[in-house]
């Protein structure tokens, strides 16, 4: 038998980090980085006597994440206590949910190759992060940082409905924007604010049991989780197929070797003794707040995408991929706004910002200007103040230096001339210099044209109106 | 509880450096009010103990007999406000850590209801059950201290959200309004019997007030104590978790991995009645023994819940012995685990359900120990508690009757 043979099935538990400026269980900020221990009170490093209070935005962006992606939401829920030791988790309990999640049985539809699928969600439930262990640098042991401790986590927990690396992908992409759209999580991957839990198993085609799984845990991009999916897969084939059999276990991906490997034996299984919290009391959520939190969801990917083709002609496919990232759907609406001039404005993300980002290897949300100097830069074309050789380069300056395009140009005295006399004076020095291209043309050579345009945008460090130019040196050929 | 800049240590040597880097509610209530904080006192480790034997420090003896142990957990509050060396106490109970101590010690001792103090700040033993309480010479210090420690608290999700009262307007001698029950399964088996004649003169002592007191029916007991010990040792082997030798509190100095720093640190640090709680809520929170043991425990505890409702239908606050026992002398239950649990038989069950109780002295056995009544009252009915205790205590004068003799 071949790798053809069989299909793989895989669930993720995927947890992002919500956006709320406070932790979960006490005031302290969930800003990103800060001096080790700086973002912390005694609730959040556990001290003796210390007391969680539940942050109600928690639950609000929970539910709304919960409504975005069509699940049930619980009227009654509760926290429960995760037991375990590590140094990163200061109570020596995480706070989460068990058996009464705020959201359950949903899903996120996904685009494969065969249509639309899909993927069905178990549940999304609230819980705290942990801090983070950074080594020493001398090699004495490890430093405990409790920045990151008690910042508001959702687990969005999916059935094992995932059948190839693409759709997994697929799968993410959805939900992270989806998590954006809804300003829930701004997903930096970078920051560790979207991971998941890779859950991997194999079976023969056809076959209606599931294999034995394993997880991967803490898996923080997608080309990671995409070749530690394959890796795993093609692992387990080959046991199977050399008789052997799969453990249930945990394993850990590596990067640099491209291999998982096995965390702990079965001995040191965990049992995290999960007990309602006592110190919390229950949640309780009414019709009215699932409604009014209802009420307050965005304009989802679908509906603008669907608004993008119809009403301004887009391309579908340009459609698709702007509405991807709430980011780059929102730079695109408001710098039409601005201009009013969707396709263009459309095109500068399709083609030279996303080229830029590829370059720089950069997420939409890492642009650095705002949407009203896009509109500006399109508008500045449009009306024939700098051409669109201009405009690249101004682009590139708003990359490096975000300002107004407008104080851009004129810094850098690079205003287009349409000036009918100044061209006039650029196309007649040209043609002065260039007697052969007259000839060539006059003899039938189109191209000569280009060639001296091309020589007049040179003498004008392209600042010259190119329709203008054109239009003359046809004057002047033609006479 | 936490006090800021000063040691915090519930008597363990996990915590035996440990300086508090906040203070607790109830200490900023009491500093607001200008009272002056004269020293904290010793009492069983994390509050897991009946005699205060338990201190990984100090033994602390009863004033009434030095021989004698001053009951527990806070017994280092009972005895220190028994002997007059402080006017009044404050203590936590989560079994009956004030109530027993106090009967003990022959003092006042109220546990609040659960929610009416807040428990931030207090080092956590079991949270459902834990409450700060007043530990005072009579009923009157206890309902102004009251006043000064009660009030909700956003820091403490589980305090309640009811209006603040002058619990000093209770200190009226009138019972003829209430009707008390008085369940006779607190008065059986495993009760010593001048404990018992004691009470019973109480009783009657109601009675002569103009009080309505009837026998009733509260068939509770042993089920309270054991879903007491499976609650309690299960919250407490979560909450003593964060006591790890990472960030505060004792580390072992002999380790070599992570594991080693855990198991040593948390086995030198923790002494054997706080061992032997862990390992029990440990066992019952343990998958396949959950819902045998802690599950159970819940469904019970609604039972008893329930059973002290009905009662309360019919009376206005419920009569039992505080403590089984007066107190005993020093070593002769340390060793016995089992024995030392049944000292919070008639007290654990309040704290199941959640109400208000409060233990005052209502005689002497015949070697002079004084011997606790314990009122049991409503959810957030403190003030009934109050005035039925203030009117025993205008009425009897114990405080003019028996004083600590000190002997040895």
């Amino acid at each position: 038998m071949s790798k053809e043979d069989y299909e793989v099935v895989i669930g993720l538990e995927v947890h992002s980090e919500l956006s709320t400026k406070t932790k979960i269980f006490c005031s302290c900020p969930t800003e990103f980085g800060g001096e080790p221990n700086t973002h912390c009170c005694p609730v959040c490093m556990a001290m003796p006597g210390a007391l969680p209070v539940l942050n109600k935005r928690v639950v609000e962006y929970a539910i709304k994440a919960g409504l975005a992606t069509n699940c049930s939401i619980a009227h009654v829920s509760k926290n429960d206590r995760k037991n375990y030791f590590y140094p990163d988790l200061p109570k020596s309990y995480q706070i989460s949910q068990f058996d009464m999640p705020l959201c359950t049985e949903g899903y996120v539809e996904i685009e494969t190759k065969d249509g639309p699928k899909k993927i069905r969600l178990v549940r999304i439930h609230i819980e705290e992060d942990a801090g983070k262990l950074n080594h020493d640098e001398y090699g004495r042991g490890s430093l405990v940082d409790l920045n990151r401790a008690g910042v508001p986590l959702i687990e969005i927990v999916s059935e094992p409905d995932m059948r190839s690396t693409e759709e997994v992908d697929s799968y993410l992409k959805k939900l992270k924007s989806i998590l954006e759209y809804i300003e829930v999580s701004d997903c930096k991957m970078q920051e560790g604010s979207l991971r998941a839990d890779v859950n991997v198993s194999v079976r023969k085609k056809g076959a209606k049991e599931f294999g034995t799984r394993t997880e991967m845990k803490n898996m923080n991009s997608f080309r990671s989780i995409t070749r530690a999916i394959e890796y795993e897969a093609q692992r387990q084939i080959e046991v199977l197929e050399n008789g052997g059999k799969i453990e249930q276990e945990t394993l850990r991906w590596d990067e640099v070797s491209g291999k998982t490997f096995s965390m702990r034996d079965k001995e040191d299984a965990q049992d995290y003794r999960y007990f309602p919290e006592p110190d919390l009391a229950i949640i309780n959520i009414s019709d009215e707040m699932i409604d009014d939190i209802r009420k307050s969801l965005p304009e989802m990917p679908e509906s603008r995408r669907e608004r993008y083709v119809k009403e301004l002609g887009l391309p579908e496919y340009d459609s698709n991929i702007l509405t991807s990232s709430k980011y780059l759907s929102d730079l695109f609406e408001n710098a039409t706004k601005v201009c009013n001039n969707p396709k263009a404005v459309s095109n500068w993300i399709m083609t030279d910002i996303t080229r830029i980002l590829n370059e720089e290897e950069k997420e939409p949300n890492e642009i650095p200007f705002t949407a009203e100097q896009l509109g500006e830069l399109v508008t500045l074309i449009d009306k024939g103040t700098i051409s669109s050789k201009i405009a690249k380069q101004v682009l590139e300056e708003l990359f490096k230096n975000p300002k107004s395009p407008q104080d851009i140009i004129k810094e850098k005295g690079w205003i287009q001339i349409s000036d009918e006399s100044a061209i006039k004076e650029v196309v007649l020095k040209i043609l002065e210099a260039n007697p052969q291209s007259i000839v060539d043309y006059k003899a039938g050579r189109d191209r000569a044209l280009g060639y001296l345009v091309g020589q007049a945008m040179k003498e004008t460090k392209g600042k010259a109106n190119p329709q203008m130019l054109n239009k003359m040196f046809l004057e002047e050929l033609n006479k | 509880m936490c006090t800021k800049g000063v040691k915090t240590t519930c008597s363990s040597k996990m915590l035996e450096n440990f300086v508090a880097p906040y203070n607790a509610t109830v200490v900023e209530k009491l500093e607001d009010e200008g009272i002056i904080s004269l020293g904290k006192l010793n009492m069983d480790e994390f509050a897991m103990g009946a005699s205060t034997e338990y201190s990984a420090f100090k033994t602390t003896k009863n004033p009434w007999n030095l021989n004698s142990v001053p009951g527990g957990s806070s017994g280092g509050s009972a005895a220190a406000v028994a002997s007059q060396m402080v006017p009044w106490a404050l203590g936590s109970d989560t079994g009956g850590s004030i109530r027993q101590p106090s009967a003990l010690c022959g003092v006042v001792g109220l546990k609040p209801t659960y929610g009416l103090v807040s428990r931030y700040g207090l080092v956590a033993f079991a949270s459902s059950l834990d409450q700060i309480g007043p530990i005072t010479k009579d009923v009157e210090d206890s309902a102004i201290l009251l006043n000064v420690i009660t009030g909700h608290d956003e820091k403490d999700s589980t305090s309640a959200n009811v209006p603040k009262k002058d619990y000093t307007k209770s200190l009226v001698k009138d019972v003829t309004k209430l009707k008390i029950g008085v369940p006779k399964e607190f008065l059986g088996e495993g009760i010593n019997e001048e404990v018992k004649q004691s009470v019973e003169a109480a009783i009657q002592k109601y009675k002569e007030l103009g009080a309505t007191v009837e026998e009733c029916t509260l068939d509770i007991a042993n089920e309270a104590l054991a879903t007491y010990y499976i609650i309690a040792c299960a919250e407490a082997s979560s909450n003593l978790g964060r006591f790890d030798g990472i960030r505060y509190g004792y580390r072992t100095k002999n380790y070599e991995t992570l594991k080693d720093i855990y198991k040593n640190s948390r086995s030198e640090g923790f002494g054997a009645e706080v061992k032997r709680r862990i390992i029990l809520g440990t066992y019952v929170l343990s998958s396949g023994y959950y819902d045998a043991y802690y599950k159970k425990a819940q469904k019970v505890r609604t039972v008893i819940k329930q059973e002290f409702e009905k009662l309360f239908e019919e009376y206005d606050l419920l009569i039992t012995p505080t403590s089984p026992t007066v107190a005993y002398n020093i070593g002769t239950k340390s060793n016995n685990p089992l024995e030392m649990y049944l000292a919070d038989l008639c007290t654990v069950s309040v704290n199941i359900a959640g109400l208000p109780g409060i233990s005052i002295p209502c005689g002497v056995d015949k070697q002079g120990m004084p011997v606790g009544l314990q009122l049991i009252g409503k959810p957030f009915g403190e003030e009934t508690l109050l005035q039925a205790a203030y009117t025993y205590e205008q009425e009897v004068k114990f405080r003019d009757k028996y004083k600590p003799q000190f002997k040895s």
